[in-house]
């Protein structure tokens, strides 16, 4: 693993500051422009290379975005520190959100307030999911496997591990390697065709 | 202080079923936060989790709200630390090997898979937690306009959601 010169410091700060800033999401969008575009530490081929990895492996974009680019970038230390750096604002902002959640605030008004955060939220991630959709889903399969997680969760009431080992196993068997074709086999076929 | 080892315990499950996000794992979560352990209602864990999408940074990280609801200070630490900290060393572990799994032919084929199952967890999720949230036509409409919104302009989602604060408190109290 190649480390590039990226100090410490600078690494944690930028991680730091997209932490800070991203508010609503979308923090890949902001990591592309930080780390691509403005400090040009890696280029788009790669950055692209590690999405495609964090989006393979449990965890959120996020985190696992940090932790790759962050060890990429700065070998262990720096993936702790990105990592540290992309997670502390929302610590403290998700705890000082229980902090005033738990208190005795006007509870009628929080609540009648969250009732529309939650509503507003559910449209988010529909929109969301909505267009990573449109932009990957393509044939019968990947339709066929969005239906039967969905049914399976929400009809069958299976379990998210449950549904995951199975819809996923028959969905990365479905796309299994193709067998490379038995050259010599081909041959002989070839050699009797021939003869016939 | 006995909660402190469940939370650990839950949060630290829960982060592998985040296959594609943190929705993914959502019906699992309310399986174990409201039914399991009640540390929650369906309502107060739909609301927590709508805060987490305001959130900078990693919009799961509403585990941290959970746990100090549930032990304070040192509950969101641990929640914290539990749902971030496995699957952290999973991927570090992961991105230092990928290279190598280049001719691995299986690796086409999860990534290829793992796509449409990763979508369907997420729609799986979000279905669930709208039951939570949608209960009347002003939830919904609310919901259906931030889908516009959303799709069609590049307004901010944090600001998005706050907006749905203002219709919350003007129509749903």
């Amino acid at each position: 693993m190649s480390e590039r010169k990226v100090s410490q410091t600078d690494l944690f700060v930028t991680f730091l500051t997209i932490g800070a800033i991203s508010f609503g999401g979308g923090v890949v969008a902001y990591l592309r422009d930080a780390l691509v575009r403005k400090k040009k530490w890696i280029d788009d081929t790669e950055f692209l290379e590690l999405t495609s990895i964090s989006n393979t492996l449990p965890g959120l974009n996020a985190t696992n975005m940090a932790i790759l680019a962050g060890d990429r970038l700065g070998g262990p230390l720096g993936s702790v520190l990105a990592m540290i750096g992309m997670c502390l604002p929302a610590f403290i902002f998700m705890t000082a959100a229980g902090v005033v959640y738990g208190s005795h605030v006007d509870r009628p008004l929080v609540d009648a307030a969250l009732r529309g955060v939650a509503a507003a939220a559910t449209g988010l991630i529909a929109a969301t999911w909505f267009s990573i959709g449109k932009k990957s889903l393509r044939g019968f399969y990947d339709g066929f496997f969005v239906l039967a997680a969905v049914v399976l969760v929400n009809y069958f009431k299976l379990s998210v591990p449950v549904v995951l080992v199975i819809v996923g196993g028959v969905a990365i068997f479905t796309f299994r390697p193709k067998p490379k074709v038995d050259e010599k086999a081909a041959e002989e076929e070839q050699w009797i065709k021939s003869l016939g | 202080m006995d909660q402190i080892p469940r939370l650990a315990g839950v949060f630290s499950y829960l982060s592998f079923l985040t296959i594609g996000g943190g929705m993914a794992a959502f019906p699992e979560m309310k399986n174990l936060v409201v039914n399991v352990h009640q540390w929650l209602t369906d309502e107060q864990l739909v609301h927590v989790y709508s805060v987490g999408q305001m959130s900078p940074g990693p919009n799961m990280m509403m585990v941290a709200e959970v746990g100090y609801l549930v032990a304070g200070f040192l509950g969101a630490l641990v929640a914290a630390l539990a749902f971030f900290l496995p699957t952290g060393f999973l991927t570090f572990a992961v991105g230092r090997i990928w290279n190598r799994l280049a001719g691995w032919p299986w690796r086409d084929s999860i990534q290829k898979g793992l796509g449409p199952v990763a979508i369907g967890m997420a729609v799986a999720g979000l279905i669930t937690f709208g039951k939570g949230a949608i209960h009347n036509w002003l939830t919904l409409a609310v919901a259906l306009a931030v889908f516009a919104a959303s799709l069609r302009t590049r307004i901010n989602p944090a600001l998005l959601i706050a907006s749905g604060a203002i219709v919350g408190v003007a129509g749903l109290r």
